[in-house]
């Protein structure tokens, strides 16, 4: 008995040392199919450094921003690595609050990260964090439909021939909407969409001197565009739908065209989840021949913050994750479709992935097509294609999220809406001392 | 007649008591039914009987590791309540039974504090929290939970008090019991009923609390508040998968709350009829 307990004594002394010796790096994430995927073969990263131990803690996605802003601001330190969006690099990198990635390896080709990517995830030429996964967002739309429709879509469609399109497509006595977008409130939610097809208008949010613009008639012709058209082809409700709503109203069918991320691509293509896998088509985000398209960019990216004691395992953990090495690996385990897209140019040259993800072509032009610091027809002082790259606008976004909500759902006209976002808007740049 | 009368009341209350029963337990109920749909199923609109698929279990079971959070679940809920009690029974009893001036304003202080938005103060307890090396630790949130559980224990545990007859406590003393004496042998057997239904609440309360809990855990503490967290999705279907992440986490405390309701009841119907 005494020899039992002194091996079992031994054993766990042992273990607690060989815990101690290894170097523990927390990294903090969303709960997407790419995310996941990566948790599940950590081992490949593991086994070649045995001394680098991963936890991973999953959150909601505003929870996980909230926490890891309150880690951040406070320097805590809970965080090794963590999974930010394209909207805070830049903010984060310029408080100092994240490290520059400047020894992710000899192998890891920084030049192969599409430039529109690396773009939104630099600062005066230093990458701040590295592409997990990106995207932009097009058009997805039902080919057998809009044969039905005696019509043909284009690769690059005009507004006016989504409205027409929709019109014609819309038959609801069988449940089918000409055309689903985004309704639900939020800066992430219906404001990437809009904001996005605002710039397609000529639109923009403020002026080179942080001025609001949304009394300007742009903006009144991109919102009273977009509540006509909904209203007159978009589904019942829908100003409560976002992307997983329409996401579930296209796979089962009830939407003839589907304007969102390019990631939705193989949800909709997915034969176990779509009822309509095999009748998918797509297309650029449209735009009105003034030079910019409705689509935004977006990357989910891993970024070492500046308070963190574990720097070197951090990075070292962030070039294995978006390497082409890792690419390679998700191919051989899972196939080329699965491959998180949207970040290497290499990716979209490899003939593999172009047979495995039909839309690969598309979603690179979309991806191309977007230009965060050129965002806009007219001169803006702000980085960013859907959303406005400073501090005040994850607040404001959602208030004027709320109010365009609020028009589409018929509670108040296209003009109120426009004239209290105004007043929101200018309200939030005095506050913020961007205007007096 | 008057018996007629009697069952036909009887009648509508037991219906109504039904009503209101179901009314408050159909979201618990549709998120037990929910997680047993697919998750096109569960996005596709209300619907009361599922396909009968556990593929969403399979999934989370797969996804993360449950008992770890389970664990500091029980941890935290019940230790931050035995921690409160110790507190609270001296802090009620001094309340109950030598009441000065200020003991309502007192009372009312204590039970002001849960009026403050939490996220008011999260900054400065993180900061206290950083400083300490209490992130991530479950002494930490032990103490966490305890503090924002205290007033409410100290009012329930004060109201139980206020219950039993001073006299008792002063025969006690006439025949010689010490301070402790009273409290462990003549008070604590008296408001056993309460303590128990006061510890029942906290445990509720420490179980659910989710805002503490889930900021001032990455890994080691994380309860099973950020267990359910982990599995909302901006870009996928996850109703599913939620709805049994939550089934699985509420899923011991529903036990424990059934097994104890007569207790709980009566805790907390204690005096309020003689």
């Amino acid at each position: 008995m005494k020899l039992r307990t002194l091996t079992l004594g031994l054993l766990s002394a042992s273990a607690l040392a060989f815990a101690a010796h290894a170097e523990s790096i927390t990294i903090a994430t969303v709960n997407n199919g790419d995310m996941v995927r990566m948790q599940k073969l950590t081992d490949d990263f593991t086994k070649a450094n045995p001394d680098i131990q991963l936890n991973w803690v999953t959150l909601e996605e505003n929870v996980l921003r909230e926490r890891v802003t309150t880690d951040i601001a406070t320097k805590g330190g809970q965080y090794d690595v963590m999974t930010i969006g394209t909207y805070e690099v830049p903010i984060w990198a310029k408080q100092s609050w994240l490290l520059p990635l400047d020894k992710l390896g000899d192998d890891y080709d920084v030049k192969d990260i599409i430039p529109a990517i690396a773009g939104g995830l630099s600062v005066d030429g230093k990458l701040y964090a590295a592409p997990f996964y990106g995207e932009s967002s097009f058009v997805m739309y039902r080919k057998d439909l809009m044969e039905k429709a005696g019509l043909k879509m284009p690769d690059a469609p005009t507004w006016d021939f989504i409205k027409q399109a929709a019109d014609k497509m819309t038959d609801r006595a069988n449940g089918v909407n000409g055309v689903c977008l985004r309704g639900k409130a939020g800066w992430g939610e219906n404001m990437a969409f809009l904001t996005a097809m605002s710039n397609s208008f000529g639109a923009r949010w403020f002026d080179e001197n942080w001025k609001p613009q949304f009394d300007q008639p742009e903006w009144k012709k991109t919102l009273q565009f977009y509540v006509d058209l909904m209203k007159a082809d978009g589904p019942e409700g829908a100003s409560s739908n976002g992307f997983n709503e329409n996401l579930a109203l296209f796979q089962q069918g009830k939407c003839g065209m589907w304007i969102d991320a390019t990631v939705a691509a193989s949800f909709v293509s997915d034969p176990k989840a779509s009822k309509v896998a095999d009748k998918v088509g797509y297309a650029l985000a449209p735009d009105n021949g003034l030079g910019k398209r409705g689509n935004w960019l977006w990357a989910w990216s891993l970024a070492v913050p500046a308070g963190t004691k574990k720097a070197d395992a951090a990075e070292k953990f962030v070039s294995w994750a978006t390497s082409k090495h890792y690419a390679e690996l998700v191919a051989s385990k899972e196939g080329w479709a699965n491959v998180p897209p949207g970040t290497r140019s290499s990716l979209y040259a490899n003939a593999e992935y172009q047979k495995a993800a039909p839309f690969a072509k598309m979603t690179l032009d979309s991806i191309n097509a977007a230009d965060p610091t050129h965002p806009t027809v007219k001169p803006v002082p702000y980085v960013g294609v859907q959303f406005v790259a400073i501090p005040e606008f994850q607040g404001l976004g959602t208030t004027v999220g709320q109010l365009f909500s609020a028009a589409l759902a018929g509670q108040s006209s296209v003009d109120d809406a426009l004239k209290q976002a105004q007043d929101a808007a200018t309200a939030a740049m005095t506050e913020g001392g961007y205007i007096k | 007649m008057a018996r007629a009368v009697t069952t036909q009341h009887k009648t509508i209350a037991t219906a109504a008591a039904w009503i209101v029963a179901l009314l408050i337990f159909f979201p618990i109920l549709y998120t037990i039914i929910t997680s047993f749909k697919s998750e096109q199923e569960a996005i596709q609109g209300f619907a009361l009987i599922p396909s009968g698929t556990t593929e969403s279990y399979a999934e989370v079971q797969a996804q993360s590791g449950y008992f770890k959070f389970f664990l500091n679940s029980v941890i935290l809920s019940v230790g931050s309540t035995l921690l409160a009690i110790l507190i609270a029974v001296p802090a009620a009893w001094s309340m109950a039974f030598s009441p000065t001036k200020r003991t309502k304003d007192i009372l009312m202080w204590m039970l002001s504090t849960k009026m403050m938005p939490a996220v008011a103060v999260l900054f400065p307890i993180y900061l206290i929290f950083r400083d300490t090396g209490l992130l991530d630790s479950r002494i930490g949130l032990t103490v966490m939970l305890m503090l924002i559980n205290l007033p409410i224990v100290v009012w329930m545990l004060y109201t139980y008090f206020r219950e039993i007859p001073g006299e008792i406590l002063e025969a006690a003393r006439m025949d010689g019991a010490s301070l402790w004496n009273e409290i462990i042998y003549v008070l604590t057997p008296m408001a056993v009923p309460g303590i128990a239904s006061t510890m029942l609440l906290n445990i509720i309360l420490a179980w659910n609390e989710a805002f503490w809990t889930i900021r001032l855990t990455t890994t080691d503490a994380a309860p099973l508040t950020a267990f359910i967290s982990s599995f909302s999705s901006p870009q996928g279907l996850f109703w599913a998968k939620l709805s049994a992440a939550s089934t699985l986490a509420i899923a011991p405390i529903l036990i424990m709350g059934w097994f104890s309701q007569k207790q709980l009841v009566r805790g907390l119907t204690f005096g309020a009829v003689k």
